[in-house]
């Protein structure tokens, strides 16, 4: 095999043979002919071989070899790679068959003309009904609202949901009846015949427990019965510490669904009290930890109140501790009082739109108060509550401890009472006897007074800051008192004049009870805590008794005698 | 029925006795057409504003044609297929009875003109 670096360079030559061999040339030097020398003409550079010459001989030798053996010159691999395309997926799929259905009709000129004439008296006697229906005021005080009947051919979804949930509600009233059925049972019949063996004391039975799930944070500040509806009450919600959330909710519960409130308003604040009006048992007066007081209308749909003291000029500048709705006004609009940390006693009237409120007086400075200073430390007034029988009577416990009789009639407070060493929480005058009222305070005394006398009738000491106490709806000498320990404590004077019948831990300890209520028709009574629980309690029988000389006589004689008694007991022991 | 009856008779009458009642009868045939040419719609199951369309489309369509039920329909098809989709039916008329098979929520059957029904449907 030749070497592939080895160059070669062949010369090929092209010879004229009959022209080159007998060419002369005259030299002039020699003065002859001499022959002239074999030069080529042309010279070009080829690859062609003669066969027969040396070379060529040798060359076609090793083609006949090469042929057998691939090299490197007769062989190129090529290669190439088509485009893969990547797979994809294709799918289909048909529109279903629409639905079909049947319909069958005879048009007949009768048909058509009785049909007219059927929409003709409809027509009319609905513009009749119109004008009726516009007419009714107020109106009934249902829970659910009417549904208008609509004559409409298309679909009645809509309709079906809003029908729906009224039957959902009362379905879901049976459930709870059939969950709590033990209970309910108890409230109904359940009387602790243990009690005759205690003697005097009594205990009371925890019934329903009230917890919505939003609101584990938020403590109970205040609660009220409906007079009307006697199964529902009002909570409200709401946290009076800087520190804690800034928010508030109103919930409605009847213990016919404790799982979950029946109404629901969240407040952009805490709701520092609740007062449901007597007859018009739909509106409800808020308090609010930030001074303003709303007016909720449990008929109206929606999450907003109906009045708002927001915009309002006379509105409080510090928080609204308590509301208590009053009479009717002159031209018979609703009017309620609030009393708050801005030391003023403010009564708001429900106007067409909007509130009006009117200052009724001004809470005297607590006494360390310098002269100048007065109208920028204010007294905080802290309760509230109008005598039953004089609606125009009220009193305002203080922060100062200190209980001021007024009248709506006067701008000057008719009496003070030095009442507690600290705070007062709460005061109320007793439902049936006219002179007396109870105070409880943060000194961890309740006190009951008569209204001509300057110091307390009774004081009882309970161990603990006394958050609530409230008298019970049918005896004018049984009450209740709330402590922060978690305790109820119920009295009853006509019995006992120097202990509780009933200290009952009815929470853990570490959580403080903050409100109390009876309610107004049976013997049970709610308690709130800090945490957003309310707990129902039925109180067993010898807390309700009533003393023997009462058997035809009302209450309220009972109580006087009582008093009267106590009076002449204190005198003596003076 | 006896109130019809009695329509027809008066405007019987009326056609006959013109000059001797100065056409109380073809008032009342008139009272009774105008106070009762309002579109009524006696059975539907179409949604609101399909509806309001369609029963306006065959307002218009029977009063432009109101002597050629044919052309009425036609017209009425013609846009219902345009508007709503391919094949619906339609049939105008003062007495006829039908039973028809239709696409859910695609039926309107109502009462125009104090006499005339018509009946539009789909199904493909």
């Amino acid at each position: 095999m030749s070497n592939l670096s080895e160059k070669t360079v062949v010369l090929r030559r092209a010879r004229l043979n009959a022209a080159t061999s007998s060419l002369m040339r005259f030299s002039f030097k020699e003065c002859c002919f001499k022959p002239v020398a074999d030069e080529p003409d042309i010279e070009i550079e080829g690859s062609l071989v003669h066969k027969d010459s040396e070379e060529g001989q040798i060359l076609c030798a090793e083609k006949e070899v090469g042929r057998k053996s691939k090299t490197l010159f007769s062989c190129i691999t090529t290669a190439t790679q088509t485009t893969i395309n990547p797979p994809r997926e294709v799918a289909c799929q048909t529109e279903s068959q629409p639905l079909l259905v049947n319909y069958s009709a005879t048009a007949n000129q009768w048909e058509i003309y009785d049909f007219y004439q059927e929409e003709l008296q409809k027509r009319t006697s609905s513009t009749k009904k119109d004008e009726k229906e516009n007419e009714i005021a107020e109106g009934a005080e249902g829970v659910h609202g009417n549904l208008s009947l609509l004559r409409d051919f298309t679909d009645k979804s809509d309709h079906d949901l809003a029908m729906l949930s009224t039957a959902a509600k009362l379905l879901e009233y049976a459930v709870n009846e059939n969950i709590n059925g033990d209970i309910i049972a108890d409230f109904k019949h359940f009387e602790d015949e243990a009690d005759e063996f205690r003697g005097d004391k009594g205990t009371l039975l925890p019934l329903w427990e009230f917890q919505y799930n939003k609101v584990k944070s938020l403590p109970v500040s205040a609660l009220c019965w409906n007079k009307k509806y006697n199964d529902l009450f009002a909570v409200g919600l709401g946290s009076h510490k800087f520190t804690e959330l800034e928010c508030g909710m109103l919930l409605f519960y009847t213990w016919r669904n404790n799982n979950h409130p029946e109404f629901l308003f969240n407040t952009d604040s805490g709701v520092m009290c609740v007062d449901i009006h007597e007859q018009k048992s739909h509106l409800v007066a808020v308090g609010l930890f930030n001074g303003n007081v709303c007016v909720y209308n449990l008929m109206a749909k929606g999450d907003q109140p109906i009045y708002n003291s927001m915009a309002s000029s006379g509105k409080h500048s510090g928080t609204v501790w308590q509301v208590k709705w009053w009479e009717d006004d002159l031209y018979g609009n609703h009017t309620f009082f609030s009393v708050s940390a801005d030391g003023r006693v403010v009564s708001w009237t429900l106007g067409k739109y909007e509130l009006f409120s009117t200052n009724i007086i001004k809470l005297p400075p607590m006494d360390k108060v310098p002269d100048d200073l007065n109208n920028v430390i204010v007294t905080a007034g802290l309760t509230l509550d109008f005598h039953k029988q004089k609606p125009y009577h009220f009193l305002v416990g203080t922060e100062a401890g200190k209980i001021h009789k007024g009248s709506t009639h006067y701008t000057r407070f008719i009496k003070t009472y030095e009442a507690h060493f600290r705070m007062v929480s709460c005061v109320r005058w007793n439902p049936f006897n006219p002179k007396v009222f109870i105070t409880c305070g943060m000194d961890w005394r309740v006190n009951i007074w008569d209204e001509t006398t300057d110091s307390p009738v009774f004081t009882f000491d309970l161990k603990s800051s006394v958050m609530d106490v409230a008298w019970a709806p049918y005896s004018s000498t049984v009450f209740a008192a709330v402590t922060a320990d978690g305790k109820v404590h119920v009295f009853d004077l006509s019995i006992n004049r120097f202990e509780a019948l009933c200290q009952q831990r009815v929470v853990s300890t570490k959580r403080h009870l903050t409100c109390i209520e009876f309610n107004p028709v049976h013997p049970i009574i709610i308690v709130g805590n800090d945490r957003g629980l309310v707990i129902s309690l039925k109180l067993s029988p010898n807390l309700r008794k009533n003393p023997k000389e009462e058997k035809g006589k009302e209450p309220s004689t009972g109580a006087e005698v009582e008093i009267a008694k106590m009076e002449k007991l204190l005198i003596l022991m003076r | 029925m006896t109130t019809l009856t009695e329509e027809r008779v008066c405007i019987n009458r009326d056609r006959t006795e013109r000059m001797a009642e100065t056409g109380d009868g073809k008032k009342e045939d008139a009272d009774y057409k105008r106070l009762q040419s309002f579109p009524l719609i006696r059975h539907t199951d179409m949604p609101e504003e399909m509806r309001v369309e369609t029963m306006e489309l065959c307002v218009t369509a029977c009063e432009k044609f109101a002597s050629n039920n044919e052309s009425a329909a036609k017209m009425i098809k013609e846009s219902m297929d345009k508007k709503f989709g391919s094949s619906w039916h339609v049939v105008i008329g003062e007495g006829f009875g039908f039973e028809v098979t239709h696409e859910v929520r695609n039926l309107l059957y109502m009462f125009f003109g104090g006499s005339l029904a018509v009946c539009v449907w789909k199904c493909s």
